[in-house]
């Protein structure tokens, strides 16, 4: 049979002498050659060179222009970095706050998939529509809004906290009056509302996907399990669940991603950068680079060592979607 | 029951999804005794434009208009949209229609370049643009958005060009037209819808970022609109009204282009993602 096929296939070619491709096709690259250039000047070459202005000692403009030059120290900033106390405290919140925004991310997602799944198709397409637009809602002015919910004076939230009982509030939290809370002030309450605004903005694209996803898997293998018997719990995790792995994998890996490089909610909820205690990396890393004096070096060694920790989650990500391209 | 419960659930899922931006809206078309009482009213009781007024008629930052940072951020958006659709579609062409030693590889490219920490660029990026000269000019936000846009645009938009029956762009050529010919003629009409959809998520793109607009740009006739934003909302008083009619302002454009492509965002995104 193979060996059919091998001559058949020598013979068809012997009959038309490679008569579309006499010599190695320059065309696609030449397409591709614009689009290269860009990604390596404006992606590539970038993060080549803040690879190597760690390696120096950078705090002024001038040794930006050039006027100045650049003292080489080596290891110097990691040492410098990894040894301040401070930075593993950035570290520690940066891996905590991703952590715990992927898996509340990922569960409030895919709770929602499943429910959308379920719903009436006129519901269905309503609640989709709404999660729509928090999906939809740029993270700037996502993040304005909630820190208005949030204001401490007239804010809905400061307003509602208002409206406990006195006795139940002060039980529970110590004060009856909210107003001139401030909700910010503390680092903890500060990350549950930057999770809470980071979880609104991206558990539309898991629920999107997961719905997605669910359209694919037959209905009739989930009905043939709860014929069989099987509780929801248990539908989900034999049947839903195995058939949804592939893309729970990169829906994982990209909110991992996604949650560590958080920067616009955080900066805009922190009202700049100015509050050190709710840093996290890809902030601390800017703050240190651009608030005066700037220390573009020691920006740059927490700028690697972000995009190291990125670069291992990467590796991951492509393994997985390259196994989906060849599969499809 | 069940069905009681599960559309029940529906509801709090779409309240919390979509209060935020009802919340903004209506703050919006409030007169400030009704933002800043101590009891807010979930309907405006008395809806005025008396903030869109303000902010489309007033200098948000003295000397500059709203229009001013809003004709700057459609500027750079624009440019964006138009340099990455044109590249994005030569490069979605040759990975999509050839095959060719370097193809898995360039692939791969994209996607990790993807997951690059743009914040991680802002220094050397920086550094680049002082060089250039363009420190202080709206091209160096125009060049940043188009490396940032790019991977994802080729990657979307390589599904599009695939899509197209390559049997068209054959019969064409029996036809004597030429490869160019068949480029233009045949496929870019049949892949223009999948051109919109990629140039509305670089439009997003660009017309969403800070970082580096803040970074960037030092007059404030110059300033983007999200950085204009930020700016006149960081002072001590913070004009609630007068924020969430830009907010509104600068949302809207967004979520109408949004929830025209979001369908075919989805199916882009789950292969190769970004996220605005």
């Amino acid at each position: 049979m193979s060996l059919l096929t091998k001559s058949t296939g020598t013979a068809a070619a012997r009959e038309t002498p490679a008569r579309r491709r006499p010599r190695v096709d320059r065309l696609p690259y030449l397409l591709l050659l614009p689009c290269l250039v860009i990604i390596g000047v404006l992606l590539l070459w970038p993060l080549g060179q803040v690879v190597g202005m760690s390696f120096y000692k950078l705090d002024s403009v001038r040794q930006l222009r050039g006027d100045r030059e650049w003292p080489w120290v080596g290891f110097a900033n990691y040492a410098q970095i990894l040894g301040d106390p401070f930075f593993r405290t950035v570290l520690r919140n940066t891996v905590l706050f991703a952590a715990a925004n992927v898996v509340l991310t990922m569960i409030l997602g895919t709770v929602v998939g499943l429910l959308l799944n379920r719903l009436g198709k006129r519901m269905a397409t309503f609640v989709a529509s709404c999660v729509m637009l928090a999906w939809a809602t740029p993270a700037l002015t996502g993040t304005i809004v909630w820190k208005w919910i949030f204001d401490d004076t007239s804010g809905l939230v400061t307003w509602l906290f208002n409206k406990l009982p006195d006795g139940l509030s002060t039980a529970l939290f110590g004060r009856s009056d909210w107003t001139g809370y401030g909700w910010f002030n503390d680092p903890l309450l500060f990350f549950s509302i930057l999770t809470l605004v980071v979880v609104w903005h991206s558990f539309p694209f898991i629920a999107v996907s997961v719905l997605a996803g669910l359209k694919s898997v037959p209905s009739e293998l989930q009905e043939a399990a709860r014929v069989d018997g099987a509780g929801p719990w248990r539908v989900f995790w034999s049947v839903t669940f195995p058939a949804l792995r592939p893309v729970f994998g990169i829906l994982v890996v990209l909110s991992t991603i996604w949650d560590f490089k958080v920067f616009t909610q955080q900066f805009v909820l922190a009202g700049g950068t100015q509050d050190r205690s709710t840093f996290m990396l890809s902030i601390y890393s800017y703050a240190e680079a651009f608030s005066p004096p700037p220390k573009y070096g020691l920006g740059a060694s927490i700028a690697v060592i972000l995009t190291l920790i990125l670069l291992v989650v990467t590796g991951v990500y492509v393994r997985m979607v390259l196994r989906q391209e060849d599969e499809s | 029951m069940k069905k009681f419960a599960l559309n029940g659930a529906g509801l709090l899922v779409a309240l919390f999804a979509a209060f935020p931006v009802y919340w903004m809206i209506a703050t919006s078309l409030k007169p400030n005794r009704e933002i800043f009482s101590a009891t807010p009213r979930p309907v405006p009781a008395e809806p005025t434009l008396e903030h869109y007024r303000e902010i489309l008629t007033g200098n948000l930052i003295p000397g500059v208009t709203f229009a001013d940072f809003f004709l700057n951020s459609a500027l750079v958006a624009l440019a964006t949209v138009l340099l990455s659709g044109l590249v994005a579609l030569l490069a979605a062409t040759a990975v999509a229609r050839f095959r060719f030693r370097l193809r898995t590889t360039f692939l791969i490219l994209l996607l990790v370049v993807q997951m690059i920490p743009l914040e991680a660029l802002v220094i050397p990026l920086f550094l680049m643009i002082q060089r250039l000269g363009l420190y202080n000019t709206l091209p160096s936000l125009i060049l940043t958005y188009l490396g940032f846009s790019l991977p994802f645009a080729v990657w979307m938009l390589r599904g599009f060009v695939a899509a197209v029956p390559k049997e068209l762009e054959e019969a064409a050529a029996i036809d004597g037209a030429s490869r160019a010919q068949t480029f233009r003629r045949i496929l870019f009409p049949l892949v223009a819808p999948g051109l919109v959809a990629t140039s509305i998520f670089s439009f997003i793109t660009a017309w969403n970022e800070l970082i580096f607009a803040l970074t960037f740009i030092n007059d404030q006739d110059r300033y983007t609109l999200p950085v204009a934003m930020t700016y006149f909302f960081g002072r001590d008083d913070t004009a609630w009204g007068s924020v969430m009619a830009a907010s509104t302002l600068f949302t809207l454009p967004v979520i109408v282009f949004f929830l025209l492509v979001q369908r075919r965002m989805v199916s882009g995104l789950v292969a190769g993602a970004v996220k605005g």
